[in-house]
């Protein structure tokens, strides 16, 4: 196994080679600072055709990325959302020109925390700005008008996906012809802000953390890292849903070892995840994100509040919610609906019956991804008809 | 007009809907009828439908959907939000359809509710002659597995408007291919003879 140093190094010189833009416009952050002339990182999957109106722009969530599917060149793991988008999948890459955009403040080659500050030629650590889902969706924009697309087909996202999603349509009214939000919500509930706390405690407490600055000495705090990632994945299940996987069942072994090693196929699934992730993930960047994730409260930012947002809104939605999960519950989901109901807008709402929790939109969730289907194909005959009159 | 495949109620609700108007269909099933008013009469559609199946397929049929449960579910869309609200034979299947109706005025100008007639004369002997719970093509189910909870008449649903002061604008009553105007006057012999009523209220 190479050491973290070596990973790191490699993983660099790998990011080096992905797409990516440098957004030389000045982007007035949420916090007052500016940040210019720093990258954004992109994937395409599919053609843009002739007339511009087959582009579906995809947002990532929390530890997500570009490499929505196919095989991610960096880590060389099948895209995360491989489940829905790809050829003849319900995001029909042969039909359809799908963008990813890695967030600002993310570790795949957007600017992050990792980088280096131009003031003091070190790497930002905790000198890199407090970001919000506003600013990393208006670096997003910048790449649609970057790749020549006034109006897109579709956007979408899951999770932190939905958020950003949330806050595009309120900030771009007209650059969406429809919306799919997916498990997500309009403001951070307390409970998600403090599981956000929890991974940020974690990654904290770990000494080789030193208040942000292990980037130059090309560590990584591993054991605070994969904590971190722990708390999320016990949150991207359902109670049902680990019993049913999981139950007591032991891993490996007849009977109980009278220790602390993983005995039970739950701890050792937890374990495996935690330290996967710390080979693909950068621990400030979590810091970062789930603050951004926060902050997030779209009422907060209109007077009104999530009506307001809403308002003159041409885009037609699509909201789903997952009946068992508890990080964006159907009620949050909902209350968007609610809001999108109050402001007149265009809005259909389904609620997705299945034990698999919050992770049901990364799965092969057969109503899920036929609703998915239905909608993007419907919207995508009206919108074509929409561009010729 | 394209022959798009109908039952004789939807026509009737579609003939009482002026066009261009914005139109809520409570319990709208897999959209056929909001699918023909949007076709044919240019309104604005949006349905709410309970079951999975239909939600998915009025989806994929580009029509505006939210799944949801009229009983509990109303109280998202905003005061005279529509021109009008329809509710297609669901009213007798409600807890409370006093509260169901009440929140469908609020919702629309106007509201078109239709209801399968307990007072249709089969109905009538079916019980009367039999001593059994009638079951008819418009009341299908045995009363073990009925959803219909307030079964009610043409006659009982004139009262009820009245009683409670909604203004009554129109009332057909409908058996098989034929319709009829009912009023004041000819209610005795139509809540005989109709299998359905529908009702534009508000």
């Amino acid at each position: 196994m190479p050491s973290l140093a070596g990973l790191f190094f490699w993983m660099n010189r790998k990011i080096e080679n992905i797409n990516k833009i440098t957004i030389t416009k000045p982007l007035k952050l949420d916090c007052g600072k500016t940040i210019k002339n720093f990258p954004l990182a992109y994937e395409t999957y599919g053609k843009l055709n002739e007339n511009k109106d087959n582009a579906i722009l995809v947002f990532h969530a929390l530890t997500g990325d570009q490499f929505v599917t196919g095989t991610n060149p960096v880590t060389n793991k099948e895209g995360w959302w491989v489940t829905a988008v790809g050829p003849g999948k319900a995001i029909d890459t042969d039909k359809y020109f799908v963008i990813c955009a890695n967030v600002i403040g993310g570790c795949m080659g957007s600017l992050g925390p990792k980088d280096t500050n131009p003031e003091n030629n070190q790497p930002y650590g905790l000198d890199f700005p407090v970001i919000t889902i506003k600013d990393m969706v208006k670096a997003q924009e910048s790449l649609l008008e970057h790749l020549g697309i006034k109006k897109l087909l579709c956007a979408t996202g899951g999770s932190m996906g939905g958020m950003q999603l949330l806050q595009f349509c309120a900030t771009f009214p007209d650059k969406a012809f429809s919306a799919i939000p997916i498990a997500c919500s309009s403001s951070h509930s307390a409970q998600n802000i403090a599981l956000n706390e929890l991974a940020r405690q974690a990654i904290m407490a770990d000494p080789v953390w030193d208040n942000g600055k292990y980037v130059s000495k090309n560590v990584q705090p591993k054991n605070g890292l994969a904590v971190a990632r722990m708390v999320g994945h016990i949150s991207y299940l359902s109670e049902k849903g680990m019993q049913e996987k999981f139950g007591r069942k032991l891993q490996e072994k007849a009977d109980y070892e009278f220790s602390f090693n993983a005995d039970f196929q739950v701890e050792s699934y937890l374990r495996h995840q935690g330290y996967a992730f710390v080979e693909r993930f950068d621990a400030n960047s979590i810091l970062y994100i789930t603050r951004a994730m926060d902050y997030f409260d779209l009422s907060k930012q209109y007077k009104g509040g999530l009506v307001e947002a809403f308002k003159n809104q041409n885009t037609k939605f699509l909201v789903i919610s997952f009946s068992s999960d508890w990080l964006y519950t159907t009620k949050e989901n909902k209350d968007i609906v609610i809001a999108l109901n109050a402001s007149g807008a265009d809005v259909s709402y389904s609620e997705i019956v299945t034990d698999k929790g919050h992770d049901s939109f990364l799965l092969n969730e057969p109503e899920f991804l036929k609703t998915l289907k239905g909608f993007i194909d419907s919207m995508y005959e009206k919108f074509k008809n929409e561009k010729r009159i | 007009m394209k022959s798009l495949k109908m039952k004789k109620e939807f026509k009737v609700i579609a003939e009482l809907l002026p066009n261009n108007t914005r139109v809520l269909d409570v319990g709208c099933g897999d959209g056929s009828l909001m699918n023909f008013l949007k076709e044919e009469k240019n309104i604005e559609v949006r349905g709410l439908e309970l079951n999975q199946e239909n939600v998915q397929q009025c989806i994929h049929k580009g029509l505006p959907v939210i799944q949801g449960n009229a009983e509990t579910e109303l109280h998202q869309f905003p005061d005279q939000s529509f021109d009008y609200v329809v509710l297609s034979q669901t009213l007798q299947a409600f807890y409370n359809p006093e509260e169901v109706l009440k929140n469908l005025l609020r919702i629309g100008k106007a509201v078109v509710v239709s209801i399968p007639n307990f007072g249709y004369w089969k109905v009538r002997m079916k019980l009367l002659f039999f001593g059994e719970m009638p079951v008819t093509k418009t009341l299908p189910n045995t009363w073990y597995n009925t959803p219909n909870l307030h079964m009610c008449t043409i006659k009982d649903l004139f009262k009820f408007c009245y009683e409670k002061n909604i203004n009554i604008k129109q009332v057909v009553g409908v058996n098989e291919d034929k319709t009829s105007l009912i009023k004041k006057n000819n209610l005795e012999i139509k809540n005989l003879f109709s299998k359905l009523g529908i009702f534009l209220i508000g």
